[in-house]
C-alpha cells in the first residue's frame, strides 16, 4: 500500500515537472474588429507551427519556430467592435491577465491609437499592419511597429499619379472635392491631402468632414454636386462609402473621377455590393488580387487562403498576414518572448521584397517604428473588380476617364 | 428621412404610451425588418415596397411574442428589471442576426422604386420621397385607428388608466399585445422602406434608434401624433445643418436642438407627464 502511495505521490510531483520541460506556448493578442477575416491570421499561424507549408526560405526558416525551440503559437482573437474604449480595455486584458507575448491590432486607426498606448506603457511589442493614419508612427513611441504604407505614403501615390495620368492623357486636372469621415482615419487623411494638395499646386473647392455611419448623406452629396471638382477624394468606412455611391445615384452626382483612400471603398462587402454602381472609382492600395498570378509567394499564399475563405486573397488579409508574419519572423529571430529581445529583434528586421506578397520593397523600420520598403498602387473599379491601373508599368487595366454617368449606365 | 424617423419613433412612442416601457430593442427590430425585405427580395424576387404586408406582418408576430414571452413577465417587476430585458433582448437579436447572416453588408439592387425628382434645382431621391409618402400614410392610418376604430379607443383607454380600462371590461393584456404589435409593423414598415435604399448589418438599427428616441423624447412620450412632427424637425434639423453649417455638426444641432426643448420643457412639445 506505502507503495503505491508513494509511486502515486512521485507521479504527481512529475507531472508538472514533464509539463515545463514542454516549451510554451507562443500566446499573441490578436484584436480586430469581428468583421475581420480571421483566416488570413491563422494561416500564419500554421505556418510557424508547421501545418501548413508555404515552401520559399522566409516562411521555412519560421517553420516549428526553432528560435523558440518549438514552442506552439497560440492566437488569442478579440472584437474591438471598433470602438477606442473597447480596443484600450481588451488590448489591457491581453496583456494583463493573458500575458501576451505582443499585440497584433487594431485596422481602425483611432482604435490602433488607443490599444497602442496600453501597450506602449506595459512595454509590450504592438504591431499595427493596416491601420493608415500618419500620426501613429510620429508619438515617438518605443514598442509600436507598423507594417503598412500610412496615408502619406498612399496620398503621395495618388498625387504622382495624378501628375503622370495629365501627362499621359493629355487631360487637366485642377480642382479637387474632398469629403473625409470624422475619426482619426479620416481627418489625418483629409490633412494629409490637403498639404500635398497645395504642395502640388492644386485648388481644393471643397474641404468637407462629415459625422462617421451617418444616417444620411444627402446634404454631403448636395454640396458635392454644386462644388462638381475634377476629382473627388473621399476617405471612408465602409458603411459610408455604400451610402456614398447609393446617395450619388439618387441625386444624379456624377463625379468625372473619384480618388478614394482604400478602407470602405476596397472591403469585400463595398465591392460585392456595390460592384459595377462603384464603375470607375480609383483608390489607393498596398496589393490587390490582380497582382497574385505576378508574384510567386503570394499565388502559394492565394492557392491555400482562397480554399479556406472561399474568395481570392485581397487587401486587408493580405496586410494582416504580412504584418503577423513580420512579428513572428522577429520573435523567432529573438529567440525568447522576453519585450526587450523581441522589440530588438524588430528594429533589426530586413525582410527582402521577394519574400513578401505584397508589390514592396521589403520591410525595414526605421526609428518611428514605421515600415520603409512600402510601395502603394492605384487600382480601378472595372467591371465590378478592382485592377491595378498604376504604376503605369505593372497595370492590368487602362484608366477609364471619365466616369460615365448614371443616365449612361445600364 | 425625417418621416421614416417619425414612423420608427412612433412604434416606441406607441408602447410607451401604453405601459410606459422603454423598448432598448426597437433599433434591433427596425434591423430585422430590413432583412425580412432583403430576404423578401433575394429569396422570391419581392420589391420591398411590396413586401411591406410582409414586413410589417412579421415584425407585428414578433411584437406580439415579445410581450407575451418577455414584457409580461417583467411588467410589474422593477423598472431595471423592464429596462434590461429589452436592452438584454437588443443585445440577443443583434448576436442572433450576426451569427446567422453574418456581419457582411447586403444592400437591395435595383428597387422598384429609384431614380430621382428635380424640384427647383433640389434634387430628391424617388426612395426617400416614395417612403416619406408610405410612412406619412402609415401614420394617418396609424391615426384612424387610434381614433376612431373600438379598438383604437380601447388601447388609448388602456394607455390612460389600465385599471379603470381593465373595470369597463377591457382585455389589457390583450390590449398591451397589440399595442406590441402594432408599434413593432410601424418600425416594420420603416425597416421595409429604408431597405430600399440603405445597407443592411446586424449592426444598422442603433443610429436610428437614437434619433428615434430622440424624436419620441422631443415630441412628448407617449404622445404619437407629435411624434411625427419631432420626426420631421430631426430630419430638417439633419439635413439643414448638414446643407449650411458643417456636416460634421448635423447631429450635434440635431441633439443641441432636443436638449434646448428638454431644458424648456421637460416633457417634450406636447408630451403630457
Amino acid at each position: 500500500m506505502r507503495l503505491v502511495i508513494a509511486l502515486a505521490l512521485a507521479l504527481i510531483l512529475a507531472v508538472p515537472a514533464l509539463a515545463a520541460a514542454q516549451p510554451k506556448d507562443l500566446v499573441i493578442g490578436v484584436v480586430y474588429p469581428m468583421s475581420v477575416p480571421a483566416c488570413a491570421l491563422e494561416i500564419a499561424a500554421e505556418i510557424a507551427n508547421g501545418a501548413t507549408d508555404l515552401p520559399f526560405p522566409f516562411y521555412q526558416r519560421l517553420k516549428g519556430m526553432p528560435g523558440l525551440k518549438g514552442a506552439r503559437v497560440r492566437l488569442i482573437f478579440s472584437d474591438h467592435q471598433g470602438k477606442p474604449e473597447i480596443g484600450q480595455a481588451e488590448a489591457e486584458r491581453l496583456i494583463t491577465q493573458e500575458k501576451v507575448a505582443a499585440l497584433v491590432c487594431c485596422w481602425h486607426s483611432n482604435v490602433t491609437a488607443t490599444a497602442s498606448q496600453v501597450a506602449e506603457r506595459h512595454g509590450v511589442p504592438f504591431l499595427n499592419a493596416e491601420s493608415s493614419s500618419p500620426g501613429l508612427t510620429a508619438r515617438g513611441f518605443q514598442w509600436f511597429f507598423r507594417t503598412s504604407p500610412h496615408d502619406g505614403h498612399f496620398t503621395q501615390v495618388m498625387f504622382e499619379f495624378f501628375r503622370d495620368f495629365q501627362a499621359k492623357r493629355g487631360v487637366k486636372l485642377k480642382t479637387l472635392g474632398l469629403t473625409y469621415e470624422d475619426t482619426t482615419f479620416g481627418s489625418d487623411s483629409g490633412k494629409v491631402e490637403k498639404e500635398l494638395a497645395q504642395k502640388y499646386g492644386y485648388d481644393v473647392i471643397l474641404d468637407l468632414q462629415y459625422r462617421a455611419r451617418a444616417t444620411s448623406l444627402q446634404s454631403e452629396v448636395q454640396r458635392l454636386k454644386a462644388a462638381n471638382p475634377d476629382v473627388w477624394m473621399p476617405t471612408s468606412y465602409q458603411t459610408d462609402a455604400i451610402l456614398f455611391v447609393r446617395t450619388s445615384r439618387e441625386l444624379d452626382y456624377n463625379p468625372r473621377m473619384i480618388m478614394a483612400q482604400n478602407s470602405g471603398h476596397i472591403s469585400s462587402d463595398f465591392v460585392k455590393e456595390m460592384g459595377k454602381e462603384a464603375e470607375g472609382t480609383l483608390t489607393r492600395a498596398p496589393f490587390s488580387t490582380d497582382l497574385i498570378g505576378k508574384r510567386p509567394v503570394a499565388t502559394a499564399l492565394n492557392a491555400i487562403y482562397a480554399k479556406r475563405a472561399g474568395k481570392d486573397l485581397y487587401d486587408f488579409p493580405a496586410r494582416a498576414f504580412t504584418g503577423i508574419m513580420t512579428l513572428l519572423d522577429a520573435i523567432n529571430r529573438a529567440g525568447s518572448t522576453a519585450p526587450d529581445a523581441v522589440r530588438r529583434a524588430l528594429v533589426a528586421t530586413n525582410i527582402p521584397g521577394d519574400q513578401l506578397i505584397m508589390t514592396w520593397e521589403g520591410i525595414k523600420f526605421d526609428q518611428t517604428g514605421q515600415n520603409t520598403g512600402v510601395k502603394g498602387i492605384i487600382l480601378q473599379m472595372q467591371g465590378g473588380k478592382y485592377h491595378t491601373v498604376y504604376p503605369f508599368d505593372a497595370a492590368t487595366r487602362d484608366v477609364i476617364y471619365p466616369i460615365p454617368p448614371w443616365k449612361d449606365r445600364k | 428621412m425625417g418621416c421614416l424617423y417619425a414612423l420608427i419613433a412612433a412604434g416606441l412612442s406607441l408602447i410607451f404610451g401604453l405601459m410606459e416601457i422603454v423598448n432598448f430593442a426597437h433599433g434591433e427590430f427596425l434591423m430585422l425588418a430590413m432583412y425580412v425585405a432583403f430576404f423578401a427580395w433575394s429569396l422570391a424576387h419581392l420589391d420591398p415596397v411590396l413586401a411591406l404586408p410582409l414586413t410589417a406582418l412579421a415584425l407585428a408576430g414578433l411584437g406580439w411574442a415579445t410581450y407575451w414571452g418577455l414584457i409580461r413577465r417583467v411588467l410589474g417587476g422593477p423598472m431595471l428589471a423592464q429596462i434590461f430585458a429589452t436592452f438584454g433582448l437588443a443585445v440577443f437579436l443583434r448576436s442572433g442576426a450576426q451569427f446567422l447572416w453574418g456581419v457582411d453588408f447586403r444592400t437591395i439592387k435595383d428597387p422598384l422604386l429609384a431614380g430621382r425628382l428635380s424640384v427647383g434645382g433640389v434634387f430628391l431621391g424617388l426612395p426617400q420621397l416614395a417612403a416619406s409618402a408610405l410612412a406619412l400614410l402609415a401614420f394617418l392610418g396609424l391615426w384612424l385607428f387610434l381614433r376612431h376604430s373600438e379598438t383604437g379607443l380601447a388601447l388609448q383607454a388602456t394607455a390612460q388608466d389600465r385599471q379603470a380600462a381593465a373595470l369597463m371590461g377591457i382585455d389589457t393584456q390583450r390590449m398591451f399585445a397589440l399595442g406590441w404589435a402594432i408599434g413593432s409593423a410601424c418600425v416594420g414598415v420603416a425597416g421595409g422602406l429604408l431597405a430600399m435604399f440603405f445597407y443592411i448589418f446586424p449592426d444598422v438599427g442603433g443610429a436610428f434608434a437614437l434619433l428615434a428616441y430622440v424624436a419620441v423624447a422631443l415630441g412628448g412620450f407617449g404622445n404619437v401624433p407629435a411624434t411625427l412632427l419631432a420626426g420631421v424637425l430631426v430630419g430638417l434639423a439633419e439635413v439643414f445643418a448638414g446643407l449650411l453649417i458643417a456636416p460634421a455638426m448635423k447631429y450635434a444641432v440635431v441633439f443641441l436642438l432636443y436638449l434646448a426643448v428638454v431644458l424648456w420643457r421637460p416633457q417634450g412639445l406636447f408630451g403630457r407627464f
